[in-house]
């Protein structure tokens, strides 16, 4: 039963929105709960973090006591889906060192072969063609800016 | 100024060249957004924010108006050749419009999509024309007491209505407050949750929460979910997409019965779209002669779900524009938008800023019509988008979004917020937490402090005063009845049934 429970999406996140709960108390307590002018920058977050900690503990006691199996996931679909947010944070992290048109072409590049399996060639033309597209969207017709890299663009 | 002469002047501002383009781009972006599925409207509005932060108000919230309510109309269209909702608010027009498109009446069922969606579109607005003068003079007696009591009962109606558990909506709220309390306090320039991040001193920008929990969330869970359908083919040509006589006969309660359904739930707070087509498709399935037809191609099962949907936006504008206090996601969005070009949505707005309120009412009259051109006998032309491959879309949707908070404030910080935000909607998502109350937490959050703490000033901190003026007392009130009645079962039954076919 122990290991169902710890599984269970419902107990987990309400274990971390507990956690974040104490935090928001924590850093509440620091800062003045009343002036004299009226109630001071930490009396609303005490209130809020208060209830947090109610709601998630709750959460956590319905979801344990109800026990049984927690939703089954389609873990290979949750796989792509996360595999795409770790390539869009790479992107990111590239982004200050080789630029936004560079990255995203990359970015581009790498969802279309890995994640919905396309022939690298037609991930090649359309990651050139959106990046290209957005360059002259954005900096050229618009007049937005983007990050660049140590290449300049 | 009074209904007709506001109006005047709304049409004036709304029939200006420039504004004209706005209401057109509006509704045209509204309409591919509205079928495409994987991009909702409140997605298409936040990465489209920042390139309006230069644009004159009126214009600016014509254009976004336009998304918001041409989304509605162009969801029909997926809905009836793919089976799949285009938008959550079609979710019910896929019953009957697809069964019509199999034996043969596609045209017909988009015909009546459009046709309906005119109808009751346009009777949501003039019902909003005339509704939101009379509420916004009642909301002028409202102080900060007050104010803080209808953010506590909107709140609750959007908590109540947006998903499976209660516990669940008012955590997604809570995280919401508190992350609009990150940065520097207003009153007291107190430093707060900024973990040792100057950048954080500021606050984190909006467009980085809505454009992450919305549309990066939706991309990683459009991927996830891995749809594949197969399309039917479009009719060409007006004539076959008009409905017969007998159709349209069949239909003329559903479009009376989708208008005032459609309308009445959209003022409410936290229902939306969605849940009032289910409403209407429930009431014209209980008052039909011959239910047993509902299912298998009832032009009126298309006909009262596409109208209430859309009658719903004018009335979610009501409480929006004259009290500032939006209902859903979208317009939460809107309502930040709006605040950043120095605009106040609130019982004011009419008098202070008229060319944003009656110029935002007359261009959606003409939108409902550049809409019912754009969506009937252009509607082949726009199911073409459906064969697009959807690899193409996703890392565009990705690439805006990075455009979009880079835009903000030019650093590649709020990139990295972006991209953690993107991943909390999306485990909000997995874990069935809805995402609509913490935005909302999030756009209210500071009002909400600021009522409560103004409120508190002006009774010498005596937390009684919200119960001892009586406007207050009752929306508390309502507030508490609301948050409580679910732990009722038997209520909370009904309650959930409801949530479900909505979702």
């Amino acid at each position: 039963l122990t290991r169902d429970v710890l599984r269970n999406g419902d107990v987990i996140s309400g274990a971390v929105l507990a956690a974040l709960g104490a935090y928001i108390l924590f850093e509440a307590s620091g800062y003045s709960f009343r002036s004299e002018d009226g109630p001071g920058p930490g009396f609303f977050p005490t209130w809020y973090g208060v209830l947090m900690i109610a709601l998630s503990l709750a959460l956590m006691i319905s979801a344990a006591v109800k026990g049984g199996p927690s939703a089954r996931y389609d873990w290979p679909a949750i796989g792509k889906a996360i595999g795409t947010w770790l390539a869009f944070a790479a992107s990111a992290a590239l982004m200050g060192w080789i630029g936004f048109l560079v990255s995203f072409a990359l970015l581009t590049f790498f969802v279309i072969t890995v994640i919905f399996r396309q022939s690298p060639l037609r991930a090649a033309i359309v990651a050139v063609c959106a990046s290209a597209g957005f360059y002259i969207v954005f900096p050229l017709a618009l007049g937005v800016n983007l990050p660049t890299g140590v290449l300049g663009f | 100024m009074d209904v007709l002469g506001g109006l005047m002047h709304g049409f004036a501002v709304a029939l200006k060249p420039v504004n004209l383009l706005w209401c057109f781009v509006g509704c045209f972006f509204g309409t591919i957004v509205g079928i495409l599925p994987g991009l909702g409207p409140a997605a298409t509005i936040a990465l489209l924010l920042p390139l309006t932060f230069k644009m004159d108000p009126a214009g600016g919230i014509i254009m976004l108006a336009g998304i918001y309510y041409g989304a509605k109309y162009g969801g029909s269209t997926t809905s009836i050749l793919l089976n799949i909702p285009g938008e959550s608010s079609s979710v019910v027009t896929c019953i009957d419009g697809h069964q019509m498109a199999r034996k043969g009446r596609a045209g017909p069922a988009l015909g009546i999509a459009a046709i309906a969606s005119f109808v009751a579109g346009t009777f949501g607005i003039v019902a909003l024309t005339l509704l939101a003068p009379p509420v916004a003079n009642f909301a002028l007696q409202f102080s900060s007491p007050e104010y803080f009591a209808l953010m506590c009962l909107g709140l609750a109606l959007v908590v109540l209505l947006s998903g499976q558990s209660l516990v669940k909506g008012l955590l997604s709220l809570l995280v919401g407050l508190w992350l609009t309390s990150v940065g520097t306090d207003l009153f007291t320039a107190q430093a707060r949750f900024i973990f040792n991040e100057s950048a954080l001193l500021g606050g984190i920008d909006f467009v980085v929460v809505a454009i992450g929990v919305f549309a990066i969330a939706e991309v990683l869970a459009s991927i996830d979910a891995g749809e594949k359908a197969h399309m039917l083919p479009v009719p060409r040509g007006l004539r076959n997409l008009l409905p017969s006589w007998d159709e349209l006969k069949a239909c003329r309660f559903a479009f009376i019965n989708g208008s005032i359904t459609g309308f009445i739930i959209g003022i409410l707070p936290g229902a939306g779209a969605t849940i009032s087509s289910f409403i209407a498709y429930g009431i014209e399935k209980a008052f039909s002669r011959h239910p047993e037809k509902f299912g298998e191609g009832a032009p009126e099962g298309v006909a009262a779900p596409e109208g209430a949907n859309n009658a719903d936006s004018g009335g979610a504008l009501v409480p929006l524009l004259t009290l500032g206090i939006p209902g859903g996601g979208t317009t939460a969005i809107m309502l930040s938008a709006l605040v950043l070009w120095g605009v106040r949505p609130g019982p004011l707005l009419m008098t202070e800023s008229p060319d944003v309120f009656w110029g935002l009412v007359a261009s959606m009259y003409i939108g409902n019509v550049v809409l019912l051109v754009l969506n009937l006998p252009l509607v082949p032309v726009f199911a073409q988008l459906l064969r697009l491959p959807v690899y193409t879309l996703f890392p565009m949707i990705l690439g805006i979004a990075i455009v979009g908070a880079y835009g903000v404030s030019g650093r590649l910080f709020d990139v990295a917020l972006l991209i953690g935000f993107g991943l909390l909607g999306y485990v909000m998502v997995k874990l069935k937490y809805p995402t609509a109350p913490l935005i909302l937490g999030f756009v209210l959050g500071d009002a909400m402090e600021r009522a409560l703490r103004q409120s508190l000033m002006m009774s010498q901190g005596n937390l009684a005063t919200l119960v001892e003026r009586p406007i207050s007392a009752i929306m508390l009130l309502m507030a508490v009845v609301i948050l409580v009645l679910p732990l009722f079962s038997r209520f909370n039954k009904a309650r959930t049934q409801a949530v479900a076919e909505g979702g």
